[in-house]
């Protein structure tokens, strides 16, 4: 049996004491298990609106159940599916926004009350229209609670997220103007379709396959790999890779696939930047000088 | 309120227009109810909540995200960056068109007056222009901070081909920029490009022919990447990242912790 909370054992075999006109003692006894099954004193009492009957749901032995003569068998069978209607709700739930009731995995939410919510008679004096509640029993809350994800350890967007967001597009735009201050862009001489400047560079993001240009067939270089190894290749990653892990430790032969790439354009790229000069030929940057026009004004000092 | 003349002040004044003027209809209709800048903003669970949720900030943010998502060493907050220089290229761009013509005669000459005449027209210039190289860095060091998390694996596998096609997009957005300053520099590096798209085999010539309007790079091609660069590269990019910031929350948000 469930470890229900003293509290609401107590609360409960009061309703029920109440209800019948015994001793709480001896009901909170019964309840634990300890004591016999209360006698219910029949007809306790001669009032014209007695209350409704206590409620007793998987909460109590059966034999128990059978041994106190409980009144009024029918009002019972109607409370019942109303009271199982109410559950302990998740605090948290509200906030997720993502449509999913998340289960409340603290231990409090161990256990629901079952209100019974409203009395089949009302208790005199209270005036028309008012309802009152009454805790009917007490239940395991698992059997009632519909668990679907695990509450996921959240923080607001604002102020959290945001300040980090802002302060990245600071520095952001702290490095965009001190570059802009410092570097100039290049501007050579207009164009001239007549005259071919040596040696004749791509932009630096295409420079690592100008340089594969160089040692494959162009059928190669300029198809095979840019085309069907960069961007179908690229897009087929997901499918590719069918390992679910994440963890760095299981995916050793993918990461070392990505490092090859990045090293092998990073190297291509370095290559064709600064080791290349007159004619696309091979040349050393401290002795035939840099062949890189985008920072040409950072780059002679003199 | 009446001060010691039983007259209404200056203040009292200032203040009830002010409150007339913030629950105006007018207002009302531009601001969310509950809006902080209606209400005031003071630091609770509910305002924290309103700052994003009575805002278009709702369209790209959560009201609570994962606590392990706002620590910059996972993401290096590099796709938020690429964002941002995507909007802050818009912003320089938008002023360089001013000055700008795209005609073979004009070009050259309207750069030059950017970078000595017209009043900060060298610092956007160069803001423009290294904005650019830094975002095709930032596309690719987030695309590989994605694959070293294995964040591409279900449900995010469709994410990461928007996101192919977004690198190329900002490849390809550079790269038609790379040309308008029609200089030596721009014509041959654009001619050296557009020759190795024209060794696709197939498509290779007729794409190279899209590209630059005819059989070579000429005059004529500086009109068409003028427009594919301030028009119609902008306009597919805004497109594939609308959707995929939108998969981001709808795949369940940042990915997990390694
Ligand atoms: C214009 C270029 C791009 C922009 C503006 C952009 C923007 C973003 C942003 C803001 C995020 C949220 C997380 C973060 O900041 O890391 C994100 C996530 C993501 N991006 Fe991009 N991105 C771009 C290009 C790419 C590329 C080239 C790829 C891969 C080929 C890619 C694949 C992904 C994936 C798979 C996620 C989900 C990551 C996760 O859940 O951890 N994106 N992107």
């Amino acid at each position: 049996m469930v470890d229900i909370p003293e509290s609401l054992l107590r609360r409960s075999a009061e309703a029920k004491a109440k209800a019948l006109g015994v001793p709480v003692e001896q009901v909170l006894a019964e309840m634990k298990g300890e004591g016999p099954a209360v006698e219910v004193p029949q007809a306790p009492e001669p009032s014209p609106a007695p209350s409704s009957p206590p409620v007793e749901r998987g909460e109590s032995p059966p034999e128990a159940g059978e041994g106190s003569e409980t009144p009024e068998p029918v009002a019972v069978e109607e409370e019942a599916p109303a009271a199982v209607a109410t559950a302990v709700e998740d605090p948290m739930a509200a906030d997720q926004g993502d449509g999913v009731v998340e289960g409340n995995g603290a231990g409090d939410a161990q256990v629901a009350a079952l209100v019974s919510p409203r009395p089949s008679v009302p208790p005199t004096g209270l005036p028309e229209g008012v309802r009152t509640q009454r805790l009917l029993t007490v239940v395991k809350a698992r059997a009632i609670q519909d668990v679907k994800a695990e509450p996921h350890d959240k923080i607001n967007t604002w102020p959290h997220l945001m300040l980090i967001e802002f302060g990245a597009l600071l520095a952001m735009t702290a490095l965009l103007v001190i570059m802009a201050v410092v570097i100039h862009s290049p501007l050579l001489d207009p164009a001239n379709f007549n005259a071919t400047p040596n040696p004749s560079k791509a932009p630096w993001y295409f420079l690592g396959l100008q340089e594969l240009l160089s040692y494959f067939d162009p059928q190669i270089a300029g198809v095979t790999v840019p085309t069907i190894v960069g961007l179908i290749g690229f897009m087929m990653i997901p499918f590719i890779d069918r390992n679910p892990s994440t963890r760095p430790s299981d995916r050793k032969f993918a990461i070392l696939l990505y490092s090859i790439f990045i090293a092998g354009s990073a190297t291509l790229t370095i290559i064709g930047v600064l080791f290349r000069g007159k004619g696309f030929n091979f040349s050393y940057p401290w002795k035939d000088g840099i062949f890189f026009e985008d920072l040409a004004d950072w780059l002679d000092f003199e | 309120m009446a001060n010691g003349n039983g007259r209404t002040g200056l203040k009292d004044r200032i203040k009830e227009t002010n409150d007339k003027l913030w629950n105006s209809q007018v207002v009302g209709a531009i601001l969310r109810p509950g809006s902080p800048f209606k209400q005031g903003y003071s630091d609770s669970p509910r305002n924290r909540s309103y700052v994003v949720m009575n805002n278009v900030l709702y369209h790209l943010h959560p009201v609570k995200v994962k606590r392990h998502a706002v620590k910059l060493s996972y993401t290096l907050c590099l796709g938020g960056l690429s964002f941002f220089l995507f909007i802050h290229l818009t912003i320089t761009g938008i002023f360089l068109m001013f000055y700008y013509t795209p005609t073979a005669e004009l070009a050259y000459v309207d750069i030059q007056a950017l970078s000595t005449d017209i009043a900060f027209g060298s610092l956007v210039r160069n803001m423009h222009r290294w904005g650019a190289h830094l975002m095709v860095l930032s596309v690719f060091l987030h695309m590989s901070r994605v694959f070293y998390h294995g964040a591409y694996k279900p449900p995010r596998e469709f994410n990461w081909v928007i996101g192919v096609v977004l690198l190329l997009l900002t490849l390809l957005l550079s790269f038609s920029g790379y040309l308008l300053p029609w200089d030596q520099l721009a014509l041959w590096a654009v001619t050296v490009g557009t020759n190795m798209a024209g060794f696709v085999p197939v498509i290779g010539d007729q794409v190279k022919f899209a590209l630059v309007a005819g059989v070579q790079v000429s005059a004529a091609t500086l009109l068409r990447f003028y427009v594919l660069h301030v028009l119609a590269f902008p306009f597919i990019i805004v497109i594939f990242m609308a959707v995929h910031f939108w998969r981001v929350r709808k795949d369940g948000g940042i990915s997990g912790p390694l």
